[in-house]
């Protein structure tokens, strides 16, 4: 079963998070929300799981009890030990206790959090928190696991047992919503949305939305001026110019096959560009 | 330092149920308390029975009003109606004597009403006076309504403090567990972040309300055992009533205490916030519940407010089954009164956390739990 969202607009007093946005998660596969600060991540999987009720649109999603959801804060009660939680979860989705022990044996030893078992939520560090509130959120075997960015300020140790945890729910069938603001870690959802400012950017497979980008990037060893300034961007100790369809690229640059961060890169100069020539009409 | 008070400034400008709560509620308690804080008794209820009741009552004046007849009542009648609240001193007036039995439960009541009665005895020098005019051998004969009572005390004849205090101190500590640890409960979610996880998980608001409350009910219920327990060991307060009575009572009250924490914990953004809350209905309740002041010192204007407070009526039924015996049929007004409050609160608190969980973005025009991006 296939879950999503569809032309939805959430409004929070006079400001709009979301504006007509459609998404869907698949079963079985991870999904990505991508963007920046503000884009309307966290409002997009609020709307999703039944936090919040979207202005307008349509909501699909399972019933409370097929739910799985981590909000950006973990979820994890800071004055209870992590098996306390884990028992905690398990008995609000009605999980059996035989149920309940084998799989959270399994799951605690695979994520490293077996030795701590007895620590307080408070007293984990940041990665093991985070592990913590996704294994809450699919502790009952949800068949739509929401994750509100799991592995924001999280070690790449600890990212890489997070994933683990991410992709077990998706073999087992989960259709797996994430968000995230790192667009390199986006790259292993198998469908993504770019979000920006609460507006669509672009949304397809990694390979979809890159091969979407219109015109096309060269990367220059300094930033180019006059008209190409605002087209360009620091990445690494490079500067990548994006030439839109009809302009030529700059002398001084070398034309790149782009990655998936060009392509969202892109996509925002474009609204940007779009927004500028309709005066500001876009949104 | 400059920039210190500056940004205090900004954020104090910013939470404005603490500002206006540190310039409404200090004028606000003035006023209240300025009004209620009395010791003085200048009334005391008083009811006259026995066949001399009629002449006897044309001795009583201030502070005895008003003054009630009831020539046909007795003794029995006349210590049930004590019992009950409807005088604070009944006058027993015989042929041949006058008695005063007075409530020693109200405290101040009970001293103004001796050092009342005491006055009404005749002055001794004036008794010489009228004996030094007759000739010897006169035999004078003083009515019985004329003689000075002899005083009795009921419920708390040594008028100790601790024995009217506990019942209300017990009330008190239900209050604070009920009350202010409850008004956390929810605050800690929302700041935790756990809050909008809880609205996503199968759980109804009645779960999550249920939930919260009935470990502080149960550990208020511990307390309320164990204070009763030490008071009655320690400072001989008697349990002259129901047992099971009383434990009705208190649970009644701890209901009403519990979702009134729970309300001011829905309605709350941060822990300051619930305490300033909590601290707001607390402190009415010692004050204004006849724990220390007594209600009939208190000025018309501010007693009505005695009247919405659950202590009122909890410190009625402790006090009544504890100190007095009352019956469940003579308490029938404070349970009823304690289940009316505790039906608004709880529909109040339902209806706050049916709001806090269900889903909705037009909340003060701001996400509910958390932060949107």
């Amino acid at each position: 079963m296939n879950w999503g969202v569809r032309s939805v607009t959430v409004r929070f007093g006079k400001r709009i998070a979301l504006s007509d946005v459609t998404f869907q998660a698949l079963a079985g596969q991870v999904s990505g929300i991508v963007g920046g600060d503000g884009a309307g991540k966290s409002t997009l999987l609020r709307a999703l799981v039944g936090a919040i009720r979207p202005d307008e649109g349509e909501v699909l999603r399972p019933g409370a009890r097929q739910i799985g959801y981590m909000p950006s804060t973990s979820g994890v009660y800071p004055d209870l030990s992590v098996d306390e939680n884990i028992a905690f979860a398990a008995a609000a989705y009605n999980v059996s206790r035989m149920d309940l022990q084998e799989r959270a044996h399994a799951l605690l030893s695979r994520t490293g959090l077996a030795d701590v078992h007895d620590r307080l939520g408070g007293q984990l560090s940041g990665g093991m928190r985070q592990k913590l509130g996704v294994l809450l959120a699919m502790i009952h075997r949800p068949s739509l696991l929401v994750l509100d960015e799991p592995t924001t300020g999280v070690d790449p140790v600890s990212r890489a047992g997070l994933w683990w945890l991410i992709a077990r729910a998706a073999a087992e069938g989960a259709a797996v919503v994430l968000s995230t603001s790192y667009v390199d870690e986006a790259e292993r959802a198998a469908h993504l949305l770019v979000l920006d400012a609460g507006h669509h950017l672009a949304s397809g497979t990694p390979d979809d939305i890159i091969a979407a980008m219109p015109g096309t990037i060269s990367r220059a060893a300094t930033r180019p001026q006059g008209d190409m300034a605002p087209l360009s961007w620091r990445r690494g100790a490079y500067w990548r110019v994006w030439s839109p369809p009809g302009v030529a690229s700059a002398d001084r640059a070398q034309v790149i096959r782009p990655d998936l961060q060009d392509a969202v890169m892109v996509a925002s100069l474009a609204l940007e560009r779009k927004e500028a020539t309709q005066g500001g009409a876009v949104r | 330092m400059w920039a210190m008070v500056v940004k205090e400034f900004r954020q104090m400008r910013r939470d404005k149920r603490t500002l206006g709560m540190m310039i409404v509620l200090p004028v606000m308690l003035l006023v209240i308390f300025g009004y209620a804080a009395s010791f003085d008794v200048s009334k005391i209820s008083a009811l006259v029975v026995g066949p001399q009741a009629a002449s006897f009552a044309k001795r009583l004046h201030a502070p005895f009003d008003p003054v009630r007849l009831a020539a046909k009542d007795g003794v029995t009648q006349a210590k049930t109606s004590l019992r009950d609240g409807q005088a604070q001193i009944v006058f027993i007036a015989d042929k041949h004597s006058v008695r005063a039995i007075i409530d020693g439960t109200d405290l101040f009541a009970a001293r103004a009403a001796e050092a009342a009665v005491a006055r009404l005895a005749s002055p001794q020098a004036l008794l010489s006076k009228v004996l030094a005019s007759l000739p010897p051998g006169h035999v004078l004969t003083i009515p019985a309504s004329e003689l000075p009572p002899k005083i009795d005390v009921l419920y708390n004849p040594g008028l100790k403090t601790a024995v009217v205090m506990v019942p209300g101190l017990a009330g008190i500590i239900l209050v604070f567990i009920g009350t202010l640890v409850a008004s956390l409960g929810v605050v800690r979610e929302r700041q935790a972040g756990t809050l909008e996880q809880l609205a996503v998980m199968p759980l109804s608001p009645w779960d999550v309300l249920i939930g919260k409350i009935v470990p502080y009910f149960l550990v208020a219920a511990l307390d309320l055992s164990i204070v009763l327990g030490a008071g009655m060991l320690l400072f001989d307060v008697p349990m002259r009533g129901s047992v099971l009575l009383l434990i009705l009572g208190a649970l009644l009250f701890l209901f009403v205490t519990l979702s009134l924490g729970v309300l001011i914990s829905s309605v709350s953004e941060n822990q300051g916030q619930a305490i300033q809350l909590a601290m707001m209905t607390i402190l009415p309740q010692i004050l204004l519940s006849g724990l220390i002041f007594p209600l009939s010192s208190m000025a018309i204007g501010v007693r009505w407010i005695a009247y919405v407070l659950p202590l009122t009526y909890f410190i009625e039924i402790a006090r009544g089954v504890m100190l007095k015996g009352t019956p469940i049929s003579d308490l029938w007004q404070p349970f009823l009164f304690l289940g009316l409050l505790g039906a608004v609160a709880v529909t109040l608190a339902t209806l706050r956390f049916r709001r806090l969980l269900s889903p909705s973005p037009r909340r003060n025009g701001r996400p509910r739990a958390g932060t949107a991006s």
